[in-house]
């Protein structure tokens, strides 16, 4: 017996019916009467003194209203903010900008011409400083220092490290080989499509109502209420339609800030809306990571130790979205699918004169660094001691039978089955008959490349113990309620920003509470209405929200089987629930369905019990979830233009139970193409002067239709022993996976020319370089 | 769906440089408005008429979350100033959907999960309209080419192809 819309289904998505007909409400389509504009003058200099402010020539611009300085919103203690890692950033600068593109300025307008026309008029006088932009210099003792106001008078910001550093040194000194490598994993923006935005609208009761782009509004809500100190109560945080997170939507940035501080001067609402040049240049970046590694294995594959040593490049202010205890991030799941003996990470945060942040691009906090490292190195390991990639997996993989596994750097992995997943890619792509095709193109001097990586991801952050931000438990919430009539609206504290909230978790509500889908209806993101959560990042919506759910649902079956048990004159003992129905034991045809218990509920209440029909739950996670999945890509190189050609992708995904299979596959889609991007498109650099090389999508190669190839998906199911349904969370997964696949596959086919490793992202030209270099191009 | 009556509107974007009246019909229905020399059709579109299913997802033309039909062809409403659609004929996605009728191609993204955060979804639905327009029963090649000026960041484009296949096959085309 099914419920329709149940889990398990691909019921098509509730929210499609307005967003296909130009209905979704996103910020900027928001519109209040009298609403005001804010725009930003930016810094041209990636550090230097502000001396003077001239804002007579922008204030005479019509329809300008007002500006606001740093030395404004320093009267009001506002000039600095926090960052969710217990760093300071400016809101606007007082004396001294840190970055090109910085806002120093804002202004305020009747219209968004009007205040960039007022951006443009604005003067402003510097004093250009020394900038620090590699952070390998901004680490010698005679860089330019990027933070003065701190107590250290040093670029160094942390130094993190996890393992058994004498241990891994000594069995690396005693393994037969050990394979050294140096990856650069480039500074991305998300560019989700839609950049970030917010109103802020004081009523006159001075209550902020405030609609923004957030991943988490609720913790927005308490950060600004922190930070403001306007009592929490007189804050609303909307969250209307988002158009894509990726993790950029996570921070708070100066425009919201600002946009608050001329809501209250001016009286009216005002919006700030970003420009996509002012995304790439000031929003939160990702990665950044200079790693270096060492990776030992016995002469016959048996992998033994690892040390990984990065450098962390934070920008001017570490403004990573990161659990708390956790500086960088999960990068510790850096062990992989892999039983290490020994294993041990260190990772050195840096200043320098760029943008701030540190957050995630569609990634569990820092996975995608790990991962690829982990999968680059096995491949050369295997390359090194002539052993196929596939086989050296195998080889190595943690089996099924030792899971709950603890991992060498403190993780307990809750389930796997790593060479299920390999072996069905292999299955999928004709492994065997591929190597046996790329024997034949060698000796014809052709370059074609199969790559693998079989990774391991860590999501559902987290349990209470070890996950908080800024000591906000990360626990997730869902409220239900049922109506008399049957109807059923429920509230979490998590947001959708695309992954189909509204289908899915009406679709696990169905499942446990036996009403179909379409009776049921999901609300998220605003905070006055929906229970308190840490929102949705990182692939822990399923992980804890879809918990959280399945919990509440069940606190409601407990109610309903006494409300049951009245209306069918037997005591709940006598009840099961069977075929999404109370039934009595052994008579199934005595049975009352939740539709019956509701409308009971309200008129005809069990003795003893409360009127309503209505639960929540905070679920405090009691371990992560680790999703896993083989990935394996073909490409075929072109000698002449060094152009890489994905003949085949086999994504195969193990995400435990899934809900909607169709939006999981979906959802892989896209984290495959995000994937894709930094492998082969996608990276933010600077000159030494700490000019940003290109802002805008003509530089910034977001993949397009002819970019991304025809993924190929497969799927495993290891349910997560520890979720109440068994879920794992997938949205993260294929862009964490995706990477290694790729350079594995192109550092494959130029292996012939001796090539153990290439830089990303894999432009034409590098690999032109290489076979230049090497005679053939 | 024509309508007779010209409805006039006074824009809320505060008028303030050179202006022009335009004529311009607008989902079937002709206007007559008023415009500052240098507003652009997005903004027009957005918020003088309040028609907000027309997005904004860069400044440079490239994302194509603006796109709208002008006289039928796809342009990007980002790079188009209002007074250069006076005398002609816009469509938006609000304009999809006749008499209660869904496009084929709203129904194929629909129905493909053509979609996830929906913000690149009207202009790659107003692309996808021109496409299937012009070629009835194009390849996944053709699709693919035909929508790379409109990027989408969630869905690896996979199932837009889908839905574009299945709008053309519902309208009698499709390979």
């Amino acid at each position: 017996m099914t419920i329709h819309g149940g889990i398990g289904q691909s019921l098509a998505r509730k929210e499609d019916a307005r967003f296909i007909r130009g209905k979704g409400n996103y910020v900027d389509d928001i519109q209040l009467p009298g609403m005001l504009y804010i725009d930003f003058t930016r810094s041209p200099y990636a550090h230097a003194k502000i001396t003077a402010i001239h804002p007579e020539n922008a204030l005479k611009v019509p329809g300008v209203l007002a500006v606001i300085t740093g030395k404004d919103l320093d009267a009001a203690k506002l000039a600095w903010m926090p960052t969710l890692m217990s760093d300071t950033q400016m809101v606007l600068p007082i004396d001294t900008v840190k970055f090109q593109g910085q806002e120093v300025v804002a202004i305020v307008a009747e219209n968004r011409y009007a205040a960039a026309d007022g951006a443009a008029a604005m003067e402003i006088d510097y004093d250009p400083l020394p900038v620090v932009i590699d952070p390998f210099k901004a680490l010698q003792p005679d860089s330019p220092l990027v933070r003065p106001d701190k107590p250290k008078k040093s670029n160094h910001i942390w130094h993190w490290e996890v393992g058994d550093k004498a241990g891994t040194d000594a069995l690396l000194a005693k393994s037969d080989v050990v394979v050294h490598q140096d990856f650069y994993i480039p500074r991305l923006n998300v560019s989700s499509i839609e950049t970030c935005g917010c109103v802020a609208s004081f009523d006159a009761m001075g209550r902020l109502t405030m609609y923004m782009t957030t991943q988490a509004p609720h913790a927005i809500r308490t950060v600004f209420a922190l930070v403001s100190g306007l009592p929490e109560q007189s804050i609303r945080v909307i969250s209307p339609d988002i158009g894509g997170g990726f993790g950029g939507k996570v921070p708070v940035y100066p425009g919201y800030v600002v946009a608050i501080v001329a809501a209250l001067k001016t009286g009216h609402p005002v919006k700030w809306v970003e420009t996509r040049m002012n995304n790439l240049m000031s929003s939160s970046f990702a990665r950044d990571y200079h790693i270096t590694a060492d990776i030992g294995a016995t002469k016959d594959g048996k992998l033994t130790g690892l040390k990984v040593k990065t450098i962390a490049d934070h920008g001017y202010a570490d403004a990573a979205a990161n659990p708390s205890k956790f500086p960088a991030g999960l990068f510790h799941i850096i062990t992989g699918s892999y039983p290490f003996e020994k294993a041990f990470v260190e990772v050195d945060g840096v200043y320098t004169n760029k943008p701030p942040g540190g957050i995630a691009y569609r990634c569990s906090f820092r996975v995608t660094e790990a991962a690829y490292t982990i999968e680059r190195l096995v491949d050369e390991v295997a390359h090194k001691i002539g052993m196929d990639p596939a086989e050296l997996r195998l080889k190595n993989f943690i089996p099924p039978e030792a899971f709950p596994y603890h991992s060498a750097l403190g993780w307990t992995y809750d389930s796997g089955n790593y060479a299920g997943a390999l072996n069905l890619a292999m299955k999928m792509v004709d492994y065997p008959g591929l190597r046996r095709e790329q024997a034949e193109k060698r000796k014809q001097g052709e370059f074609m490349g199969i790559g693998i990586s079989s990774f391991t991801e860590i999501v559902g952050a987290g349990p209470s113990a070890q996950f908080d931000i800024l000591g906000l438990k990360m626990f997730e919430s869902c409220e239900i309620r049922i109506h008399p009539t049957g109807k059923v609206m429920a509230r979490f504290g998590t947001k959708s920003q695309g992954q189909g909230h509204e289908t899915t978790y009406a679709q696990i509500l169905a499942t446990e509470l036996g009403l179909p889908a379409e009776s049921i209806s999901i609300e998220e993101g605003d905070t006055d209405t929906a229970p308190y959560g840490l929102g949705t990042y990182a692939s822990r919506s399923t992980p804890t929200a879809g918990a959280a759910a399945v919990i509440a649902a069940r606190k409601i079956r407990d109610k309903a089987q006494k409300i049951a048990a009245h209306l069918l004159e037997v005591s709940p003992e006598d009840l099961e629930w069977k075929d999404y129905k109370f039934q009595v034991k052994g008579v199934p045809e005595k049975s009352k369905t939740m539709a019956d218990v509701a409308f009971a509920a309200y008129t005809n209440p069990a003795p003893g019990t409360e009127a309503g029909l209505e639960a929540v739950d905070y679920y405090d996670p009691p371990n992560m979830t680790f999703p896993f999945g083989s990935y394996i890509c073909v490409v075929d190189i072109d000698k002449g233009t060094g152009q890489v050609h994905i003949r085949r992708f086999v994504a195969v995904d193990d995400c435990g139970t899934i809900i909607n299979p169709m939006v999981v596959e979906g959802q892989i889609h896209g984290g495959l193409t995000m994937g894709l991007a930094p492998a082969m498109y996608e990276q933010i650099t600077y000159d030494a002067g700490g000019n940003i090389h290109g802002s805008s999508f003509l530089d910034y190669l977001v993949p397009t239709a002819v970019e991304a190839p025809h993924w190929e998906t497969g799927k495993t199911t290891t349910p997560s022993p520890h979720h109440p349904i068994g879920a794992k969370g997938v949205g993260e997964s294929p862009t964490v996976g995706a990477p290694a696949a790729i350079v594995n596959a192109i550092v494959d086919a130029l292996s012939p020319l001796g090539v153990t490793s290439i830089d990303i992202p894999v432009y034409p030209w590098k690999v032109w370089q290489i076979l230049h270099d090497k005679g053939v191009a | 769906m024509a309508s007779t009556a010209i409805p006039r509107l006074t824009s809320p974007l505060p008028i303030r440089g050179a202006t022009h009246t335009i004529h311009v019909t607008i989902n079937d229905v002709p206007f007559e408005f008023a415009v500052e020399d240098r507003t652009l059709l997005v903004h027009f579109l957005r918020d003088a008429l309040g028609m907000t299913g027309t997005h904004i997802g860069c400044d440079t033309t490239h994302c194509g979350a603006c796109t709208v039909l002008l006289d039928d062809r796809p342009v990007k409403s980002c790079t188009v100033l209002a007074v250069q659609v006076d005398g002609r004929k816009v469509r938006t996605v609000e304009g999809l959907e006749v008499g209660g009728k869904l496009n084929p191609v709203q129904e194929g993204f629909a129905a493909e999960h053509g979609l996830q955060c929906g913000y690149c979804t009207p202009g790659m639905m107003m692309t996808s309209v021109a496409l299937l327009a012009k070629n009835p029963n194009p390849s996944e090649d053709e699709i693919r080419h035909a929508i790379s000026g409109n990027l989408c960041r969630c869905t690896g484009y996979m199932n837009i192809v889908k839905a574009i296949q299945h709008a053309a096959k519902a309208s009698g085309g499709g390979k």
